[in-house]
């Protein structure tokens, strides 16, 4: 207690301490009254988000069934054995090869694609706004009623394979093992691109026009300007594009479940989301479900840390 | 998993024990019946001709019971009634009765401890029997009726009588009862135009075998559930002749690997559907129906086929269990049953049910078949693990015999192998 710290040094956008001393500064901040303010979405957090996933990682390492209130079973300690099961079950294996392949084509058809249309944007192209409109009305859209036109599209009979005549794949798209994958990838790109637009066009503004100005008077040619400038001047954007992307993409379940028929076909689009669901809600097995959860968890960590390493600026 | 699932149904037990004894005289031995009475809540399908029903069955029973009174709603969204309902399970808040359950779906609440075993009312297990007949003795758990069997939807095969004029097949009297019959049929269907002759759903989800393989395998083998004696029975020459005859319809394009993305018996898109009576009032006005029973290899006009029952459970949720017992057996009454029958076209599932309704059947003939058909059906087995058991067979026959992708003979014996290993 007669540990005091030393004050800090005064400076005009640093006032000093206040009041009240250190113990509270600790426990609530300089600003109290902004930690009061966040403390609604903190508790949110801790409810929504922070509760569940310990209580599904205490699951997964359970014999755990749901039971009505008032039932008392035993649940107990099995360690990694439920993790044992879901690694040598043929088709959790198979369901994160396929959101592998759904990644390798979608994170990085996000990124290029989103960077290039916000830059078409921010470059000031006639019916820019009709454009930034059209490209985010999927987005906003509900996916269950994209799916509808999606399968519309590309059925056996749909418009794509007529427009394609002799060079439609056969069996079609979505009942193809090789292209049901990545005909959900291009389908979840093209839904989810106005919103990384949106995040491209903010981070494009924020880029000094006169470092564009400097390496056009260099004689840079507009292909070495978006190579030089605005692909650094967008790096944080772009960890935060490839993060977000990478996330969603791995918490794949509406475009499995509705556009290729559940997983299909024979599995070629089962994710681990859809596995949760399968085993966690229809079959009543919370541990096994709660084990891919967390697998999904590890991995979808690992990727963003990667991603963020792979961007950081050096 | 096991040990747990085992833990669950002998802690449900004694919940239940518990919950039975608890308003009971101590000198009575606790073996009363569940008692408790007043206001209880129900569920109903969004069936909108079932809601118009259970309104009416609600308002003539309030009318009677100012003291005990119902309160009808349709079960909660969700993406299936099962999810609506095992979620309410897991919170408490479950209902008194849900009047739409599937029979796959009980075992699994009967070991969260969710379900009322209707044999612990003393008039329980005598009600259920005397109104459905020995048939009922299929829907027990653990020797336990944790369910009343309600109406059945006995599924036949439903065919556009226009397209099969068209195609030169006679519409009164299409002659498709023996498997190769009903492949040529198909295929002329095909040759004249149609886009497929038959589109059972090719989805993924657990439940779609029961309308597909299951309703012809319980023809084929006279009804011969999927699980007997806590091992999987269609691993057999029954099953390979079933599974052969959906690979044909698949191999030769007679029904798509695609899900529709309309109604296809509405768009003239497909020419035969496996439907039940509840087909007659949606298709009645748009398609010029006609009803046939499933084809079997040998051809046979009295089939067995597939129920598709739903059925009434009381949750252990409920606190005035004797209200909702006395109104369970009120909704399904001679009487109350006749109206669902008159509102639905569904067929409750009670003995002599043609001799009981004379003046519907004989003013509504199309429905006679179906009634004809209730007399030759089998259900889903009451086992454990039901719902995970035919999500295994589903993957394994979509894989052979919706795809192609492994043999019949693979899916056949690696599916019952793995399923026996479920419920045994």
């Amino acid at each position: 207690m007669t540990d005091i710290a030393a004050p800090p040094a005064r400076t005009p956008s640093s006032p000093g301490p206040r009041a009240g001393g250190p113990l509270r500064n600790r426990l609530l901040g300089r600003n109290p009254i902004g930690s009061l303010f966040a403390l609604p979405y903190m508790v949110f957090v801790a409810v929504i988000f922070a509760f569940p996933l310990g209580f599904a990682c205490y699951i997964a390492f359970h014999d755990y069934f749901f039971t009505a209130p008032g039932v008392e079973v035993e649940r107990p300690f099995v360690g990694l054995d439920n993790f044992a099961d879901v690694l040598t079950d043929p088709q959790v294996l198979e369901s994160f090869r396929n959101t592998a392949v759904f990644l390798v084509i979608n994170v990085p058809l996000t990124a290029v694609g989103a960077l290039v249309l916000a830059s078409a944007l921010n470059a000031g192209i006639r019916w820019a706004a009709a454009f930034r409109v059209a490209f985010y009305v999927p987005y906003l859209t509900a996916s269950v009623s994209l799916v509808g036109v999606w399968m519309l599209l590309f059925s056996s009979g749909g418009l794509v394979n007529s427009v394609l005549g002799p060079l439609a794949p056969d069996p079609s798209w979505l009942v193809n093992s090789a292209l049901a994958m990545p005909s959900i990838a291009l389908y979840v790109t093209w839904k989810q691109l106005g919103f990384y637009i949106l995040l491209y066009l903010a981070a494009l503004q924020n880029i000094p026009s006169e470092l564009h100005e400097s390496a056009a008077t260099d004689g840079a040619t507009t292909l070495q300007r978006f190579r030089h400038v605005t692909i650094p001047g967008v790096r944080s954007a772009t960890t935060l594009v490839l993060i977000l992307a990478i996330i969603t993409g791995a918490n794949l379940f509406t475009e499995p479940y509705l556009l290729t028929n559940g997983g299909g076909p024979d599995g070629a689009s089962t994710t681990p989301v859809l596995l949760i669901y399968q085993q966690g809600i229809q079959q009543q097995n919370p541990d096994t479900a709660s084990a891919i959860g967390m697998l999904l968890v590890i991995a979808v960590g690992l990727l963003s840390l990667t991603a963020n390493r792979l961007t950081r600026e050096t | 998993m096991k040990f747990t699932k085992t833990a669950a149904l002998v802690g449900a037990a004694t919940l239940m024990l518990a919950a039975c004894s608890g308003g009971s005289d101590p000198a009575d031995g606790g073996n009363a019946a569940p008692a408790g009475t007043g206001p209880i809540e129900i569920w109903l399908s969004n069936n909108e001709a079932e809601i118009a029903w259970g309104e009416g069955v609600v308002e003539a029973w309030n009318a009677e019971n100012p003291d005990q009174q119902v309160t009808a709603q349709e079960i909660p969204a969700g993406s299936s009634s099962e999810e609506a309902i095992t979620a309410a399970i897991t919170a408490g808040t479950a209902p008194c009765l849900v009047y739409n359950i599937a029979t796959a779906a009980v075992s699994g609440w009967v070991q969260q401890g969710g379900l009322v075993d209707l044999t612990t009312f003393d008039d329980g297990a005598s009600y259920i029997e005397e109104r459905g007949g020995d048939s009922t003795a299929a829907y027990q758990n653990d020797g336990g009726y944790y369910q009343l069997p309600w109406k059945s939807n006995p599924v036949m095969v439903m065919y556009n009588k226009d397209l099969f004029e068209q195609a030169g097949l006679d519409p009164e009297n299409p002659g498709m009862s023996t498997y190769s019959d009903f492949l040529d049929g198909a295929r002329q269907l095909v040759d004249s135009g149609v886009q497929s002759a038959i589109w059972p759903s090719p989805t993924n989800e657990f439940y779609q075998p029961w309308f597909d393989f299951y309703p012809l395998y319980l023809a084929e083998t006279g009804g011969t559930q999927l699980v007997e004696d806590g091992a999987a029975t269609f691993d057999n020459e029954a099953g390979a002749a079933v599974a052969e005859f959906w690979s044909t319809i698949y191999s030769e394009e007679l029904a798509p690997q695609e899900a529709a993305t309309d109604d296809a018996m509405v768009s003239g898109n497909t020419a035969m559907q496996l439907a039940g009576p509840w087909a007659i009032t949606s298709y009645g006005e748009d398609v010029n129906v006609g009803f046939m029973p499933v084809p079997t290899s040998g051809g046979s006009e009295e089939v067995v086929t597939f129920a598709d029952s739903k059925n009434i459970s009381m949750f252990t949720a409920c606190e005035n269990q004797a209200t909702a017992w006395e109104f369970l057996k009120f909704s399904t009454s001679a009487e109350a049953d006749g109206q669902l029958l008159e509102a639905t076209g569904q067929m409750p599932m009670r003995v002599d049910l043609a001799g009981t309704y004379p003046d519907y059947f004989e003013a509504n003939p199309m429905y006679a078949a179906f009634a004809s058909q209730t007399e030759r059906v089998a259900d889903v087995p009451s086992i454990p693990n039901s719902v995970e058991a035919w999500q295994v067979f589903r993957e394994a026959y979509s894989s052979a015999v919706i795809f192609g992708n492994t043999s019949t003979e693979e899916f056949l014996s690696g599916s019952a192998e793995e399923i026996t290993g479920l419920v045994g």
